[in-house]
């Protein structure tokens, strides 16, 4: 019996073959826009993943806190509060829940390797910045902490950076100018590149210079905190393990607090707080994409409703006959509901194939400077062809049971 | 047998009430050839529909086979037309995108018999389509889609076939041929009972009812036209007796072809 309808609903589809296609392309826009716009959302969260779980987890960061002028507040991090020799103070401590700790002093600059101006950002350091994040050279080397202490005019690359500056030929050994703005420049001697590490946009590591950190301030932006102390941007604190985390939180914190005399100058941040924000963030970017995707759909499936009225209508004759000849109402419910789900189920995984394909297409495309990753859930696929069926029969059921309780008289008179 | 007491038809036109039956009572036996005439508009329809289950009576009684019908649901009523019932139509009703073999096998797949294509064919052949039986409507002259339409009414088995003016749009030949096929049909025992019309048409029938203005009006027998079989005519008055010779005699008679031809 079901068989029977199948094959009555699939004649009546194919009698009218555009009207079909285009009801279908209704539920496979809608399935297609789920699937692909969800593989985009959980993409972007499994890039923001990724990219923080790069930075390794049991990082903590202690950056400036918020400025404060004349009641206004700005931006975390914007105070010009931190300085080296906090830093400096800090790796002193001996912290118990601390195991490294490193200074950072970043800005972009231009960089002029024979002839050829690049921008990039150029990262004031020390060797402990290889230990907290985990994170070293992969050819040549690091600089030391006697290059440090001499403001040596040395530099390390990243992967990214080096490959932009040099091409295939090997920068050991080579010299880069940067240009930091205001008249400083200096020539710079590579001594290392460092191995890949990923992340994107302004985490990416990948994609700067490493300079000694003393270098970097007595030689390209000499800034200074209110008390006329070297200024820096951002310590990097490695806890012991990611258990100590917040242990290393509250240490830090309490040291800070005590050095600054002042809460408000720092906040103490950790990774996993920030991959938890952003992940959230980033869900919110799902549900947002995969509700406007449902809203094509749910449009879909009143194109399903549209079209099945008109075909209950236009067959009225043919649904009179039926009932003259012994039809019941269960087997015209049947018929047209049968058409309505061929329509949705066959739309659902048309629709999964063009998400899919869309997915595929749009993967390391580049949108606003980011490049978008998609991951194809295998829930999604199931739920998105469990809705488009679903729909069939939500907007079908109207139809079919309308056309199921006409009058045989009625029908058979219709013209 | 059919058994019809006091049945009223109205329909409501907004405010108005068109009484279409307005008290039909009569009795129709196994076995009876029925004509029913009567001016336009005089509730002939109707009564078919009533007597077809396509409709329900306003009120009254319709006993049919000792059931009564008028109280019965949608779905049973679609049972009663699916195995009880043949209907013909004018308009032959036929679905268009559907072949000959197509259109007779429905019934059957809403009774869910086995073997449809088998029983089809048969029904198809006995009209004398054997060699159309792929055929859609619109490859089909008007008689050959009525003979699908009958085949279609026929291959349940039904022990009445019911017409409305089937031949209403048909040429005379064609209207001999579908004449014959009734004929034979209720020589094989099954009621038929139809709407004409022509006078020369209810001429072939054993009995003639007449309705007026939604009431029976006449209702007589009928010498049939037969000029084949002079020996089967048999006589019937309005009392309805039952006519064992009638179906004696069909069980002797071979089946007619479909085109007699008569001497009128
Ligand atoms: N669905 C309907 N709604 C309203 N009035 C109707 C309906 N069907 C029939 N009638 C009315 O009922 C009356 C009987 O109609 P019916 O169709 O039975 O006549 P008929 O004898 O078959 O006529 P004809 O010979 O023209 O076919 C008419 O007055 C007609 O207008
Ligand atoms: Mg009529």
């Amino acid at each position: 019996m079901i068989g029977e309808s199948l094959q009555i609903a699939l004649r009546a589809l194919t009698a009218n073959k555009l009207r079909t296609a285009l009801t279908m392309l209704g539920i496979i826009i809608g399935v297609g826009a789920v699937i692909a716009l969800l593989a985009i959302g959980q993409g972007a969260s499994a890039a923001v993943e990724s990219r923080f779980s790069a930075l390794g987890t049991n990082t903590i960061y202690v950056v400036p806190g918020q400025q404060n002028t004349g009641g206004v507040r700005s931006a975390a991090g914007s105070a010009q509060t931190l300085s080296l020799d906090d830093a400096e103070a800090l790796a002193a401590a001996q912290l118990p829940a601390v195991v490294a700790i490193a200074p950072e002093r970043t800005f972009f600059g231009q960089i002029i390797v024979s002839g050829v101006n690049t921008n990039a950002r150029i990262a004031g350091t020390t060797p402990a910045y290889q230990d907290v994040i985990s994170f070293y050279p992969a050819s040549g080397e690091f600089f030391t902490d006697q290059q440090v202490e001499e403001k040596a005019l040395v530099a390390v690359l990243g992967q990214t950076t080096a490959t932009n500056l040099f091409a295939d030929s090997d920068p050991i050994g080579q010299t880069i100018r940067i240009n930091a703005g205001g008249g400083a420049s200096v020539n710079l001697r590579v001594i290392g590149v460092m191995q890949p590490k990923g992340g994107t946009g302004f985490t990416n590591r990948d994609d700067q210079v490493l300079v000694p950190i003393t270098t970097a301030l007595a030689k390209l932006q000499n800034a200074r905190t209110a008390t006329g102390a070297q200024q820096i941007q951002q310590i990097d604190v490695k806890a012991r393990s990611s258990n100590d985390v917040n242990l290393a939180v509250e240490q830090v914190t309490a040291f800070m607090t005590e050095r600054l005399r002042n809460p408000d100058a720092f906040q103490v941040r950790n990774v996993q707080d920030q991959i938890d924000a952003q992940k959230e963030a980033s869900d919110t970017l799902t549900i947002l994409l995969g509700a406007i995707a449902g809203i094509s759909l749910v449009v879909g499936g009143i194109g399903i409703m549209n079209i099945m009225i008109v075909s209950v209508t236009e067959r009225t004759r043919e649904i009179g006959i039926r009932k003259a000849v012994g039809a019941k109402q269960k087997d015209i419910l049947l018929q047209f509901l049968m058409e309505a789900l061929v329509v949705s189920v066959f739309g659902g995984l048309l629709g999964i194939g063009a998400g899919i394909g869309t997915s595929y297409l749009v993967e390391g495309q580049s949108l606003n400077g980011q490049e978008i990753q998609t991951v194809i859930a295998p829930a999604s696929i199931v739920l998105a062809f469990g809705v488009s069926a679903a729909i069939g029969l939500f907007f079908g059921i109207y139809p079919a049971s309308r056309a199921a309780r006409l009058n045989p008289i009625e029908a058979l008179r219709y013209e | 047998m059919i058994t019809l007491r006091d049945i009223t038809k109205r329909y409501h036109m907004g405010e108005f009430e068109v009484h279409a039956l307005r008290g039909v009572s009569l009795d129709i036996h196994d076995g009876d050839f029925v004509a029913i005439m009567g001016p336009s508009g005089s509730g002939k329809s109707t009564l078919m529909n009533v007597l077809g289950c396509l409709d329900v009576p306003t009120s009254g009684s319709y006993l049919l086979d000792g059931i009564e019908v008028a109280g019965m649901s949608e779905d049973e009523l679609a049972t009663v037309r699916n195995r009880k019932i043949g209907f013909v139509f004018q308009s032959f009703n036929l679905l268009p995108r559907m072949s000959a073999i197509e259109q007779v096998e429905l019934p059957l797949s809403y009774a869910r018999t086995p073997n449809r294509r088998q029983l089809s064919m048969a029904a198809l052949e006995s009209v004398g389509l054997g060699q159309r039986m792929f055929h859609k409507p619109a490859e089909l002259s008007g008689g050959q889609q009525q003979r699908v339409a009958i085949a279609r009414a026929l291959v349940t088995q039904p022990s009445m076939i019911l017409a409305d003016e089937p031949t209403g749009n048909l040429d005379t030949q064609a209207s001999e041929e579908i004449m014959g096929l009734f004929t034979r049909l209720n020589e094989q025992g099954i009621t038929v009972i139809f709407v004409t019309h022509e006078p020369e048409i209810a001429a072939h029938t054993r009995r003639i009812l007449t309705i007026r203005d939604g009431l029976v009006q006449s209702d007589r027998a009928n010498t049939p036209v037969r000029p084949e079989q002079p020996d089967d005519v048999t006589v019937r008055t309005h009392t309805h007796a039952a006519a064992p010779s009638a179906n004696g005699a069909a069980a002797a008679t071979p089946a007619v072809s479909g085109s007699p031809s008569h001497d009128r």
